[in-house]
């Protein structure tokens, strides 16, 4: 089996052929669980901890129902009430969790890079449920099966990133991932919301949404993130969504097979017209929330393979 | 096809740097030939007896209170002015009230100007919401409008943050920027440049250096955004040396200066005459020398009249309370020729400068 990895922190830390092995493990549950066997027992005695410093709604269900359908304990820890309240910092907080002996640590953070750090102080696997605005390896791993499903392959397509790069680490998986599996990827925004430097990420930048657009296979729409800006990133909603909305207009230069997507919460009338996200011939927005489960179920599966192989190795190291 | 030929002109020809007398040959509006063009067929001739011939003079930065303050000046009031001092075009500013900063009240200076004015009116459009430096104005909306550039006027925004994505906004759009250079910090209260003058009058004044600090500001903030950028006013001689650099290093940038501080100093003030209390406020002799040599060489490339019409409950007034601002519409042109006059810029170089 070629997966290697120990955490799931980043896409940037998993070579192409991880990538297929995790897509491929992903894509049969994905089956699985349309066709109702969701019941498996591969985390049977395992304990999951979620761990949320930063809201979420979807992505813990997701993580949760993921965790459930492979048997493991799940438990949900709603950081933002907890003890990190009455001052304790990460590390200690991870120490502590730590001597309960999880088996799987999702985490996210609003901090970029905390989820790391974390995972250096723990003696389980940690998957990374978005860090900032660095990485959310798992939402580029749905996003990728979903494009993979729906065009047959994940290489040598266009793929047009737009909106709030900036303060995306969605955007910043998918660069990665879509990178990696050698793909054209564009990134389309007002400049004050692509990242300084991001010419030099091997992508092409437009100002111009139209000429962003053309000739694309896959359209990635980001949602604004508003409660990350502290104001003057743009001039207001009704000028973004009239240049870097997507619309039927906008749209019709893109492939005419080309696919929508989103990854929620979206805002309608602000970065994506509602009858577009609606279209059921173009929006696989739905898929890719059914492929979120798919793939968290994947990437739990497989690290928890390398877990055990791990602690057997370990105990067998102390037996000798 | 109608054609015009005027005859025996003096033509100023501010590309070429010329003026030599010809003639100029019209049809259907254009400028068809110049020099010995002689007359087709049917054309009317004016002999213009030797007078000038120059290009139609363009007024940057001129104030029309409309909204909010119509007794001090509407479009009917300064279209009237503009073309009685010879101005067909005009470019007036949004520091209006409310402020030129949405679509809907471009639009409706826009109609207004249309309606009243009998001279050409463009119109900038503030650089963020009701010049209050914080939020940037729908500057896609309003270009598509037609707002020729974006401005705060004399207000300048403090959040470098703030502006620095205005003007990288403003870059995607190719819009063009003016600034007010001056550090705030100085300027505030200030009525006068500081020096012998305003110190024996104990009025409140300002370093000259100040207008140098906001420019180097923004000179780093042009090299940081790459936008096409506009200095209202340049009026010392410290802040010349980074404008020329500036341009030399090859950023998008130009500069304007006012006709009051090439014409008038300081000592114009003299006994507290609020006329002449201007902003930025009128500088010492070595300074409009300084500014007058910068626009006969290039380096300076617009003069305005800023003009900017206050009612006398504003000006009869102790001078540090009395309003900002002078009218000008009316004598640009006769202010300037007093530079020609006195040598110190030729007729070609004045209109350069105007047209």
């Amino acid at each position: 089996m070629s997966f290697r990895a120990d955490h799931l922190l980043g896409i940037e830390h998993l070579a192409p052929d991880e990538i297929t092995t995790l897509l491929d493990l992903a894509d049969r549950y994905a089956d699985l669980n349309r066709e109702g066997r969701r019941t498996h027992d591969v985390l049977a005695g395992m304990t999951q901890i979620n761990m949320f410093f930063e809201n979420s709604t979807r992505t813990q269900a997701s993580f949760e129902l993921a965790g459930k359908r492979l048997g493991a304990d799940v438990m949900n820890m709603g950081m933002q009430t907890s003890s990190v309240k009455k001052g304790e910092t990460l590390i200690d907080t991870a120490l502590t969790l730590n001597a309960m002996h999880p088996d799987l640590l999702v985490v996210r953070h609003p901090s970029s890079g905390a989820v790391d750090l974390l995972s250096q102080k723990v003696n389980c696997a940690v998957l990374n449920a978005g860090d900032g605005r660095h990485e959310h390896p798992t939402q580029g791993l749905l996003d990728a099966l979903t494009i993979r499903r729906e065009k047959g392959r994940l290489h040598r397509l266009t793929v047009a990133i737009c909106g709030d790069i900036a303060h995306s680490r969605v955007a910043r998986s998918n660069i990665i991932l879509l990178g990696k599996m050698e793909n054209r990827v564009r990134l389309v925004g007002p400049p004050t919301l692509l990242p300084a430097g991001c010419g030099d990420w091997g992508v092409e930048v437009y100002h111009d949404m139209k000429a962003g657009l053309e000739g694309a296979d896959v359209v990635m729409m980001l949602r604004l993130q508003k409660e990350r800006m502290d104001g003057g990133f743009i001039p207001s909603e009704r000028e973004y969504f009239h240049r870097y909305g997507l619309d039927a207009e906008k749209l019709a230069l893109a492939k005419e097979d080309a696919i929508v997507m989103h990854p929620g919460p979206m805002n309608r009338g602000v970065e994506i017209d509602g009858v577009i996200a609606d279209d059921i011939n173009r929006s696989v927005i739905q898929e890719q929330v059914e492929m979120g489960v798919a793939v968290r179920m994947a990437a739990m599966d497989l690290l928890a393979r390398n877990l055990r192989a791990r602690r057997g190795a370990e105990r067998a190291g102390v037996m000798v | 096809m109608t054609t015009t030929l005027i005859k025996n002109a003096r033509l100023i020809d501010p590309e070429a740097g010329t003026e030599e007398t010809g003639d100029l040959l019209i049809k259907d509006g254009r400028i068809a030939a110049l020099g010995d063009a002689g007359a087709p067929e049917g054309s009317t001739v004016v002999d213009a007896r030797g007078a000038c011939l120059a290009p139609g003079i363009v007024d940057i930065g001129v104030k029309v209170s409309e909204p909010g303050e119509r007794h001090k000046e509407s479009f009917a009031s300064a279209g009237r002015a503009a073309a009685a001092g010879g101005v067909p075009t005009i470019v007036t500013r949004p520091d209006t009230d409310p402020a030129i900063d949405t679509p809907e009240t471009l639009e409706f200076v826009e109609r207004r100007a249309a309606a009243d004015a009998p001279v050409h009116v463009l119109h900038m459009a503030a650089l963020t919401k009701g010049r209050a430096g914080r939020e940037m104005t729908e500057i896609g909306f309003l270009s598509d409008l037609g707002a020729v550039a974006f401005t705060d006027c004399d207000r300048v925004v403090t959040d470098t943050k703030v502006l620095s994505r205005a003007l990288t906004y403003a870059a995607a759009m190719d819009a063009l920027v003016i600034g007010h250079v001056q550090e705030p910090g100085l300027s505030a209260g200030a009525s006068a440049t500081s020096g012998k003058f305003a110190s024996l009058r104990g009025i409140p004044a300002v370093t000259p250096m100040a207008e140098r600090m906001g420019l180097d500001r923004d000179i780093a903030l042009i090299e940081m955004t790459g936008v096409r950028y506009h200095v209202d006013v340049i009026t010392t001689a410290r802040a010349l040396p980074a404008l020329r650099r500036a341009k030399a290093n090859g950023l998008d940038i130009t500069a304007g200066t006012n006709i009051h501080h090439l014409t008038l100093n300081a000592l114009d003030v003299g006994d507290y005459r609020t006329f002449f209390k201007i902003k930025p406020p009128l500088r010492d002799e070595d300074d409009r020398l300084a500014v007058v040599e910068a626009v006969a060489e290039g380096l300076i490339d617009v003069i305005g009249s800023f003009h900017t019409p206050q009612d006398e409950e504003s000006k009869r007034l102790p001078f540090e309370e009395a309003a900002s601002g002078a009218v000008g519409l009316e004598t640009l042109l006769p202010a300037a020729m007093r530079l020609v006059h006195a040598g110190h810029l030729t007729l070609p170089q004045l209109f350069r400068a105007m047209a």
